[in-house]
């Protein structure tokens, strides 16, 4: 096997016994984005700043990453897959960078997502849709796609996403790689370029449960620079890898198995509580009687939180300026509007506008103030489930990967997609994609696991023993360039 | 039901320059979508409190110490359109 189909943990296994050079590594995972790229399109740029390879360096982690286009890199350009960021090159690292690079990090490019993380596909971005590694005419999910295809084509030995309905999640399993969205404020998000701060989490996207928990040790804990970061104590993740479940007490929630869903992803869905049973976990039928509040509430509070956050993209301080044209002397209202319509696409547009028009005056208690009561509700559902049990097990999406340009033009279908990620959002939990099998057409199916705030470990235990009865995770994909 | 005037009326407030056919599209997208969203109301909330955030910190205090930060140089090298380190930007006061 190449180098840059291994796992990032057994690259640190070859380089401790000297059988690879940090630079070997490097090198093969850019040839693979050079030999694949112009086909699965992950990435929008490599990085400006090529790593000086320094043979007595002694660093934990020499292991090349790639970073989603909405987290900043000191003086690399950075997009959000937006044409009104372009050429905006930010004066300083996101926190999740500062402690990349503490511990040698290598960092390889920038991927695709969708503009401004609004969309469930990658087609919402500026530069062209990123394809599905395991079928190229079917998107890689979003918004984190470009991360996802990147792990999954071999492109990357791990990448970061970002998720605030499902961004890491529902790439992940439509890409057949492990995707976590941590418990909100576990990760800092200093330098991540705001789409819903009550809701955005940077997360991890590797090849097993082992390589996601190496990830978050690295990236996880407390951050005075922001202040929804959590002062709680970071463990060491990798001690939770036990393959045992036994008395574990899981949830099956009632709403989730609905109409629409794929039966295929329902089979395997039911194959893997098989295989954690057998292994010894108490699986009881659990009711999140809001579920199907979730994606309305959601995307009042996202679209508001984005039309806020938004705001300051306007052609003054950074990204693209456009002059209002058919006028002499524009005002500065004039400046803006031009900018911000020539630079945000129509999902951007769209969102912004919806964001707006729930915040407006005469709407808010209407729509806002509802919206943010339900999520209560919501997230009472999952308080009640958690006094009882460990954790609760889903599908991550209720179909496969779809076929680019299926939902393009029906928003409301493509936020539907959604429906299984977002309450986890909605209720700052911790949850979990991976791998459960495969369609009759050879596209991966993901299984999510939820837990209760900064159980982390839990998820890694159930997921890690899955993990290890089963051979989805060491299944390859193969594209000839 | 949203009209063509409301939606021209967001994008006012949203600083969006809209094109009439944008306005059509806009119009009938955003009407299905808050149709949707009208599920909401089916709920009683009345009795229920409001999350804005789902941890439970409230305000989060530092000291008011003197630490370096950017220079200007650096902040206005980003921008689209700098002078002299200001952003330069149409003429605002009459």
């Amino acid at each position: 096997m190449n180098l840059n189909q291994l796992t990032a943990h057994e690259l640190i296994d070859h380089l401790k016994s000297k059988k690879t050079t940090p630079s070997d590594i490097y090198t093969a995972v850019v040839k693979e984005i050079e030999r694949l790229d112009p086909k699965v399109k992950a990435y929008l740029r490599l990085t400006k700043n090529k790593p000086a390879f320094d043979s007595n360096s002694r660093l934990d982690f020499p292991v090349p990453i790639s970073i989603k286009d909405n987290i900043c890199i000191k003086g690399e350009e950075i997009t959000c897959a937006s044409h009104i960021l372009e050429g905006f090159h930010p004066s300083y690292n996101a926190a999740v960078i500062e402690k990349i690079q503490k511990c040698g990090g290598i960092l390889v490019g920038q991927t695709n997502m969708d503009e401004f993380a609004f969309g469930s596909s990658t087609e919402n971005s500026h530069f062209g849709p990123t394809r599905n590694p395991w079928n190229l005419e079917c998107v890689p999910g979003g918004s984190s796609g470009g991360s996802a295809a990147a792990v999954a084509a071999h492109e990357a030995i791990w990448a970061l996403g970002s998720d605030t309905g499902g961004s890491i999640r529902q790439p992940a399993s439509f890409c057949g790689i492990v995707g976590l969205k941590p418990t909100y404020g576990r990760v800092s998000r200093y330098g991540l370029i705001a789409f819903a701060s009550s809701l955005d989490q940077i997360g991890p996207l590797t090849k097993d449960v082992t390589d996601n928990s190496l990830l978050l040790n690295i990236i996880a804990g407390h951050d005075e620079r922001d202040s929804t970061s959590a002062d709680v104590s970071v463990p060491d993740y990798t001690k939770s890898l036990i393959n045992d479940v036994k008395g574990l007490k899981i949830g099956i929630p009632k709403e989730y198995f609905i109409e629409g869903m794929d039966p295929q992803v329902k089979n395997a869905v039911g194959e893997a509580i098989e295989v954690l049973e057998k292994k010894g976990a108490i699986f009881k039928e659990v009711s999140l009687p809001h579920t199907e509040y979730a994606v309305a509430t959601y995307y009042i509070l996202a679209t508001a939180e984005a039309s806020s956050n938004l705001a300051r993209f306007d052609g003054v301080r950074y990204g693209i300026r456009c002059q209002p044209k058919n006028s002499r002397k524009g005002s500065i209202v004039d400046l803006y509007e031009e900018t911000r319509s020539v630079g945000f696409g129509k999902e951007a547009k769209r969102r912004i506008m919806l964001g707006t028009y729930a915040l407006s005056s005469g709407y808010y208690e209407a729509y806002y103030v509802r919206a943010q009561k339900v999520r209560t509700l919501i997230k009472n559902d999952f308080d009640s489930v958690f006094k009882e049990f460990d954790a609760i097990v889903t599908p991550t999406s209720p179909t496969t990967a779809f076929r680019i340009g299926e939902k393009a033009e029906d928003p409301l279908a493509m936020y539907l997609s959604d429906i299984y990620t977002i309450s986890a959002n909605l209720a700052g939990i911790p949850a979990i994609s991976l791998p459960c099998g495969f369609s009759k057409n050879g596209l991966p199916i993901g299984l999510q696991i939820l837990a209760k705030p900064f159980a982390e470990e839990m998820l890694f235990r159930i997921a890690y023993s899955y993990e290890q009865s089963t051979p989805w995770h060491t299944k390859r994909v193969s594209i000839n360039a | 039901m949203l009209s063509k005037e409301e939606v021209r009326y967001i994008a006012g407030l949203s600083r969006i320059h809209l094109q009439e056919n944008e306005v059509e599209y806009l119009t009938r997208n955003l009407a299905g979508i808050l149709d949707y969203i009208d599920h909401l109301k089916k709920l009683d909330v009345s009795q229920v409190p409001p999350t804005s955030h789902v941890l439970p910190i409230k305000n989060v205090y530092r000291r008011d110490k003197v630490k370096p930060s950017f220079s200007v140089q650096d902040a206005v090298k980003i921008s689209p359109h700098a002078y002299k380190g200001f952003f330069k930007v149409p003429q605002v006061i009459e």
